[in-house]
């Protein structure tokens, strides 16, 4: 089927459950290559879970089909790091570029690419604020060039300053990299910003199509349960 | 127990497979999961003891099985792995305490002053040898996985094999304290150079180095006071160990 080929995921009827609680029910949505993705809706409503149902970390029914070929970079929302551990940013760089059999060189690109100096990527990743291990954790996903970018709530734990920053560098590489992108965010002006389409974990049933359609008041209000006001005055420009 | 070349060698091997596990061990906030592991290793010695095996193979099955429950139970359950370590640790001691007799249980717990044979000598450095090369060769995967099982799947790790790999390598270093330290000193030396080098190093190769320079001054520096003393070399071992904890204390670079 050629519109298959052009899609790098397909979910159909995904069904996750903790024990006898449903977190997600009959989810069903595709990305085109080199699209972005947004997904949104209220806390609770299993976003994280669908990640982590994506990247086969959870159990799941249904049918979950990855484009071929593709490489899986994922940026997770927080990771439980003890501030001692004696492990540095470049020590777990190196460790991926290992794995992926990337060379070493590509670290100094990639950091570079993020702006994160080579002297913070020596520091222990526990010293380390929360800007940036965020930098660090997307340099880590994208040093095995991955044609899938899976984000969760890139700027929680983020300044104001450095959220803008990185939501624009995410965006340049999404561009430039031709990536296709999944991004968790709260922050509705820059998902109808730069999302392709907006998948909108509902309270009672999931929402999927291009922004204009879902970031409506009256679909904002069914998903959310209350209204929800955004800046759509700066959309698209 | 004498020093000669052999001892020196297995003590060596098994500071230094003991100094490496110990590093991935205390990272993982796993430093009481050695001790409680350890104790695993009584009921399958008490079972050995009633077939007339040798204790060593029973106490290596139970070691092993052990393992493979607790990364089961990890998986069905996904309760921590502390805690499933403290259940399947107290069964283990209960089940121990009720097949062996209260010395046998002092010999497997605490070490007993035999002299080894070249046999047990040679499979102990061997045994080392393979669960360094476990270490060396897996390092990355280690590393990666202790800092998000999620980031390391999405890597291409198998995240789950890796950790029973790592649980059945974790239970073998147990093991081979069994006939010289005793499982329960041995899980000391696995953790506490460990715990000493994470205080100090700030990098995972210097802690990896630290703790393993530990490991083999204690065990040495212990060896050498016991031929002195006349006395067993285990708790002299585990006491040099937990001095050079408590000194590196004192050591801490200014952060």
């Amino acid at each position: 089927m050629a519109a298959a080929t052009a899609n790098a995921l397909e979910v159909e009827h995904l069904d996750v459950r903790f024990g006898e609680k449903q977190i997600l029910t009959d989810l069903s949505f595709y990305v085109p290559s080199g699209s972005a993705l947004a997904i949104i809706g209220p806390n609770g409503a299993g976003k994280t879970v669908l990640f982590k149902a994506l990247i086969g970390a959870l159990p799941y029914r249904g049918s979950i089909r990855w484009g071929p070929f593709s490489r899986l970079g994922y940026v997770p929302q927080k990771l439980d790091i003890e501030r001692d551990l004696p492990l540095t940013g470049m020590e777990l760089l190196r460790a991926k570029a290992s794995i992926a059999r990337t060379p070493r060189t590509d670290i100094e690109r990639v950091l570079s690419l993020l702006g994160l100096p080579l002297s913070t990527a020596h520091d222990p990743i526990g010293t380390l604020s929360g800007g940036q291990f965020q930098r660090l954790l997307l340099a880590f996903a994208l040093l095995a060039r991955p044609t899938v970018l899976l984000f969760d709530e890139p700027t929680a734990g983020v300044d104001r300053a450095g959220e803008g920053l990185l939501y624009e560098t995410i965006h340049r590489l999404q561009l430039e990299q031709k990536l296709t992108l999944l991004l968790i965010s709260h922050e509705l002006s820059v998902v109808y910003r730069h999302a392709s389409a907006v998948l909108c974990l509902g309270r009672e049933h999931p929402f999927f199509g291009p922004p204009d359609e879902i970031l409506t008041p009256d679909v904002m209000a069914q998903a959310y349960g209350a209204p929800i006001g955004f800046h759509r005055h700066d959309a698209h420009d | 127990m004498t020093l000669t070349t052999e001892t020196l060698l297995l003590s060596v091997a098994m500071a230094s497979a003991a100094g490496l596990m110990g590093a991935f061990a205390v990272m993982r906030r796993m430093a009481l999961a050695s001790d409680a592991l350890s104790h695993v290793a009584l009921p399958g010695i008490g079972v050995a003891l009633a077939l007339r095996v040798h204790p060593a193979l029973g106490a290596m099955a139970a070691l092993g099985l052990g393992a493979i429950l607790i990364w089961s139970l990890e998986h069905r359950t996904r309760m921590p792995t502390e805690t499933i370590i403290g259940v399947v640790f107290s069964a283990a001691l209960a089940a121990g305490s009720m097949m062996a007799s209260g010395d046998e249980l002092l010999d497997v717990l605490l070490g007993s002053p035999v002299a080894l044979g070249l046999l047990e000598t040679a499979g102990g450095i061997v045994a080392a040898a393979c669960i360094i090369a476990f270490v060396i060769t897996h390092k990355e995967r280690l590393v990666v996985s202790l800092v998000s099982a999620d980031l390391a799947r999405t890597s291409g790790i198998p995240v789950e094999p890796l950790e029973l790999a790592f649980l059945l390598a974790f239970a073998l270093t147990v093991g081979l304290g069994l006939r010289y330290l005793g499982v329960l000193l041995m899980g000391s030396l696995i953790i506490i150079p460990a715990a000493s080098a994470k205080y100090i190093a700030r990098s995972l190769d210097g802690m990896l180095r630290i703790s393993v320079a530990l490991a083999i001054g204690s065990t040495l520096l212990g060896e050498v006071l016991a031929s002195r003393l006349h006395r067993p070399s285990g708790p002299l071992i585990i006491a040099v160990a937990a001095s050079l904890f408590f000194a590196s204390l004192l050591l801490r670079p200014r952060r």
